[in-house]
């Protein structure tokens, strides 16, 4: 093949590499096969003490949950696995229909008209919701209220300080505000109404935000169709934890706002012959073609995950996904009737779907109690300032585990 | 071949404008134009009440691939839109400079429509 | 070349331009031989089912204090049928795994499975984020060998891996500069971009807040140094370079602007997308660059999912290291930890530390293939894609003389004069099953087709690609071209009417 380049070296071909740059030398080990990789890797798997190893309730905007085998199985399919964006529509009818159906199923259970072929994550997404709000209401003022979680204030924090115009702001929004974000259920798992808050949007003149990071709260609570936009997190849904990605960032929202929204969309046409085919569309919102002017930079979404979600919510169907939610409830109710009953321990929340906050007695350290019991392999939630813990619990949460919690815990107070 | 207009002024950027209205002119854009871009799939009209100075973008006409932005020759107060293009905006398509205007602009300086060019001299541009 | 027009022949086996679709079995009839017509979940009509087996939950008091949810719109479907529409769904898919797949600046090279398997070691896909440090010392480690990695073959010295996607990358690669501008008093606002870039150049830097300069790419394909000098201000806070360019050229005055922009305080970001040319080969910091992003799914074998996850790690400059994004993976000892406290930081960019599952497949690649594996894959990279070029130049307008990198450059201006385009050439290779290169970019070449065959592609799977592109060009040169007009005619789908998908969008079903 050199020859038929004509060429006699390789290192022909690079002959534009500056001098300084050529025959740079690598520390680096050489190759190695399957069976050393495997070993390698599966040792530093082994470092680590998967939810599996033992009572799990841990949360706080990534979750605990089933994947049926089915989901597995078919993303690792060649064809969607090692299939590329669908810019050619006719051989990938396969990821396009599937991407149809994924935002039907995020309309749906949202409330809202529209929604993208997916996002990062919860964070970003939401993010990304406050951006799309300054462009249609043209003003800079981002407004939260209640709890958010940290992690989505803090890359809203990020998104925001590249504009000199914009700002975010605690509190109810005001007529400077382009939108307010609202977590619904908050951070500490608190259920809140829409209805007062979309009176006060309407007022003002700002977008309703609603951030869900718990997707399967929607198969128990009201959909949020007060809202402008419902942007989060979809982890839950046929997405393992994987130490925090990648996740499935979902972005939907009003029929208005359409055309102001970020990121890819899939929408139904017909071909030559007459039948129904799936395209991506409205490209020319997107950075490919409009460059300085597009309604974000994002380019690849969560593809394969997006398709997960959509196989395990397929599986799942109306009644599967409202049965697993109130399983959820359940066990979080349980959950919490058990711990009540320790002496020194109370429930904060008044209300809660999956997730809720513990209030420990004073002479209890929260992280030291969570390293404690970690080390006994009871992974008891997240430590929230210096005595409350942030526990939630999936179907993944059986009787047997939440009485090592609540005997653990009972063993320190 | 496109069909340029006697009656109407043109730009370098293949707009037209109609100063039939006196103080208020109508502008679109070119046969040339619309043939270059295509079948146009959505027009991003402006704000009425914007105030536009000469050379700021005031539509935006997007077929499936690109999206051109249109650019006013003329300062002044967008006074009127064409709505029609908001559910059919084949109109630019199949008749440019009638039903597929786009915005009507109340002139701030009528001395600005002396950089335009008459239909010889942009039928000359696009050759 | 007789073979090759013979098969063009093919007719498909239903022809039903004005068949009014109806759900599932109507589908089915439809169906033939392996090819399937298949409807959605959501037309299958209500059964009640579910394909998850779940216990019964009796009646109790909810804790919400909200009404139950109503009717929410979902598919009632069981295991099996949701396991044909998915398969059957999957048969309408091009992919790696059935052909060549030469999409430039895509990289799409083969997918290994062992990525896939060691990836869901439940020590790696059962792990919580915010699992206590001690129990997740592994998850730490594999991110900080794929930084170190990277830092190697970079030749930078601080890596992050937090961003999700390539073009999160260059968001966080652009903020690090702004930050580090800010940082110094600067207030130097100014990006150049070559007017070859990927469009998300731009759209970051506007993102970022910046405003932006073109500068032209000159008659051989590479940035044009005169021009770039010319709008060199102290206004310039850096320049985005993709290198090798979306021309498939390697820069070769890449140092001299490096030199210049680091004069004037600025900075050089480098879009890592093209690295599979020089990776193992050729470090970028010894050509200047300050900042650069690498994509996981493109150079290191992640899949590509039909589109995503990526992952977009940055490597950076000493200098540059404290703006990084948090949290940065830090090794004390024979421990590891998370660095949420970095002072000059540019923030968090996402939820938790990046696409932790793509660095574990990353991981598993670069230690198959070792720096000497991966030099090799650049080699043979660059080779292949020659080799492509060298026995199409005399069938096709080649608009940048001399060798190209891993990727060759194309027009359709020789074929233009007899009718047939670059969507045409493009639509034929999809009728021969191969899938099209990029057509139409880079927007500096019209018509332009952009070839990336990448290394893992055998010389017998090239010379099929050829023979499809030298057919072309032939039947094209003799007059024969008005078929090709006409493809697909044997894809699932043929001519898809985007206009109307434009004109009237619906995104979704019911």
């Amino acid at each position: 093949m050199l020859e038929a380049v004509g060429v006699k070296n390789i290192n022909e071909l690079y002959n534009n590499v500056p001098q300084e740059a050529r025959g740079a030398s690598f520390n680096l080990p050489n190759h190695q096969g399957e069976i050393e990789v495997e070993r390698i890797l599966t040792t530093l798997a082994n470092k680590n003490q998967p939810a599996g190893s033992g009572p799990f309730f841990i949360g706080g905007g990534c979750y605990n949950h089933h994947v049926p085998a089915t989901v597995d199985h078919i993303i690792q399919r060649s064809e969607f696995l090692t299939a590329y964006t669908p810019y050619q529509p006719e051989i990938a009818q396969g990821t396009l229909t599937a991407i149809f159906e994924y935002q039907t199923m995020i309309a749906n259970s949202t409330g809202m008209d529209v929604a993208n072929a997916s996002m990062y994550d919860g964070a970003t997404s939401v993010a990304e919701a406050a951006l799309m709000a300054k462009r249609i209401k043209r003003k800079g003022k981002i407004n939260y209220i209640g709890n958010l979680n940290p992690q989505y204030l803090e890359v809203l924090q990020t998104y925001i300080s590249n504009f000199d115009d914009m700002q975010l702001v605690q509190g109810e929004p005001d007529a400077d505000s382009a939108c307010v974000i609202i977590q619904n259920p908050d951070y500490y798992g608190n259920i809140q109404g829409l209805a007062d808050l979309r009176t006060k949007c309407d007022e003002v003149g700002a977008l309703l935000v609603v951030a869900v990071t718990e997707f399967l709260s929607l198969g128990l609570l009201p959909a949020p169709g007060e809202a402008d936009i419902v942007a989060g997190e979809a982890q839950s849904i046929g997405v393992p934890m994987s130490y925090g990605g990648p996740h499935l960032g979902f972005f939907a929202c009003k029929q208005q706002y359409l055309r102001q929204m970020p990121g890819r969309l899939c929408g139904e046409t017909v071909d030559k012959d007459g039948r129904r085919s799936f395209v991506l569309t409205l490209n020319t919102r997107e950075q490919h073609i409009r460059r300085e002017k597009a309604t974000s930079n994002i380019c690849t979404n969560q593809g394969l995950f997006a398709l997960a979600f959509t196989i395990h919510m397929a599986l799942l169907g109306e009644h599967g996904f409202k049965k697993l939610a109130k399983l959820n409830h359940k066990i979080a109710c349980n959950l919490a009737d058990e711990l009540a009953k320790i002496p020194g321990i109370s429930i904060v929340n008044k209300t809660y779907f999956n997730e809720f906050l513990v209030q420990l007695p004073t002479s209890i350290n929260a992280t030291e109690l969570v390293n404690k019991l970690a080390n006994q392999n009871i992974f008891a939630g997240l430590a929230v300032g210096d005595n409350q813990l942030l526990l939630a619990a999936t179907e993944m949460v059986t009787e047997e585990h939440i009485s090592q919690l609540v005997a653990a815990i009972k063993a320190e107070v | 071949m496109s069909e340029v207009k006697d009656n109407l002024k043109y730009t370098q950027e293949h707009e037209w404008i109609n100063t039939d209205g006196g103080n208020i002119v109508t502008i679109g854009i070119t046969d040339h134009a619309q043939n270059a871009l295509g079948d146009l799939a959505f027009v991003e009209l402006p704000e009425i009440g914007k105030q536009v100075s000469k050379g700021d973008e005031v539509a935006v006409v997007e077929s499936v691939k690109t999206a051109s932005e249109v650019y006013t020759p003329v300062s002044g107060e967008v006074v009127e839109v064409n709505e029609a293009l908001t559910d059919n905006p084949g109109l630019i398509n199949t008749a440019p400079y009638d039903n597929g205007w786009i915005a009507k602009v109340k002139l701030s300086n009528a001395d600005e429509l002396n950089d335009t060019m008459d239909a010889a001299a942009y039928t000359q541009h696009i050759s | 070349m007789q073979d090759l027009l013979q098969k063009t022949a093919i007719k498909p086996a239903v022809n039903n331009s004005n068949m009014d679709v109806k759900p599932d079995w109507e589908y089915l009839a439809r169906s033939r031989g392996l090819n399937f017509e298949e409807p959605l979940l959501f037309e299958k009509g209500k059964t009640g089912a579910s394909g998850v087996d779940l216990p019964d939950v009796e009646d109790f008091n909810l804790r919400t204090g909200q009404d139950e949810r109503a009717t929410i719109g979902l598919p009632e479907v069981s295991e099996p049928q949701v396991m044909r529409h998915f398969v059957r769904l999957s048969h309408l898919n091009y992919a790696i795994d059935l052909g060549l797949f030469p999409l430039g600046s895509c990289t799409m090279k083969h997918n290994p499975r062992i990525n896939e398997k060691l990836s869901r070691l439940p020590g790696f896909a059962n792990i919580h984020p915010l699992q206590p440090e001690s129990t997740i010392q592994g998850a730490l480690e594999v991110i900080y060998n794929v930084q170190e990695w990277l830092k190697e073959l970079s030749g930078l010295q601080a890596v992050t891996l937090n961003p999700a996607a390539g073009a999160h990358g260059e968001l966080a690669g652009m903020m690090v500069i702004k930050k580090a501008h800010e940082h110094k008093g600067s207030k130097a606002n100014i990006v150049l971009i070559p007017d070859s870039a990927h469009g998300t150049n731009p759209a970051t830097a506007v993102a970022c807040g910046f405003k932006t300069v073109t500068v032209a790419t000159k008659g051989d394909g590479t940035v044009d140094y005169d021009d770039f000098k010319s709008k060199l201000s102290p206004d310039v806070a850096g320049i985005m370079l993709t290198n090798p360019n979306t021309c498939g050229i390697f820069e070769p005055d890449v140092k001299k602007i490096a030199d210049d922009l680091h004069n004037i305080g600025a900075y050089f970001y480098c879009d890592g997308a093209n690295f599979n040319a020089i990776v193992g080969k050729v470090k970028p910091a010894d050509c200047g660059v300050d900042v650069m992003h690498f994509n996981l799914h493109k150079t290191f074998s992640t899949p590509h999912g039909g589109g995503g996850p990526g992952s977009g790690p940055i490597a950076v400059t000493d200098e540059l290291a404290k703006h990084l994004p948090i949290p940065i993976v830090e090794k004390q000892n024979d421990s590891f930890t998370l660095n949420c406290d970095a002072e000059q930081t540019i923030g968090r960019l996402k939820g938790f530390q990046g696409q932790f599952g793509m660095a574990v497949r990353a991981l598993t690649y670069m230690l198959s293939h070792g720096g000497d594996g991966l030099k090799q894959v650049a080699e043979d990279a660059v080779l292949n894609a020659n080799y492509i070029l060298s026995q199409l130049k005399e069938h096709y307008d080649v608009p940048f003389e001399g060798t190209c990198m891993h990727e060759c450059l194309l027009s359709d201006k020789l074929q233009k004069a007899n009718g047939v385009t670059t969507n045409e050439i493009a639509k034929t290779l999809v009728e021969y099953g191969i899938h099209p290169m990029t057509v139409y970019f880079p927007l500096v070449v019209q018509g332009a087709m952009l070839i990336e065959p990448t290394e893992t592609e055998t010389k017998a799977s090239l010379d099929h690609f050829i023979a499809v592109m030298k057919m072309i060009a032939e039947e094209t040169a003799k007059g024969e071209g008005a078929k090709f007009t006409e493809y697909p005619i044997s894809a699932p789908r043929k001519k898809l009417d985007e206009l109307k998908a434009a004109r009237q969008p619906v995104l979704k079903w019911g």
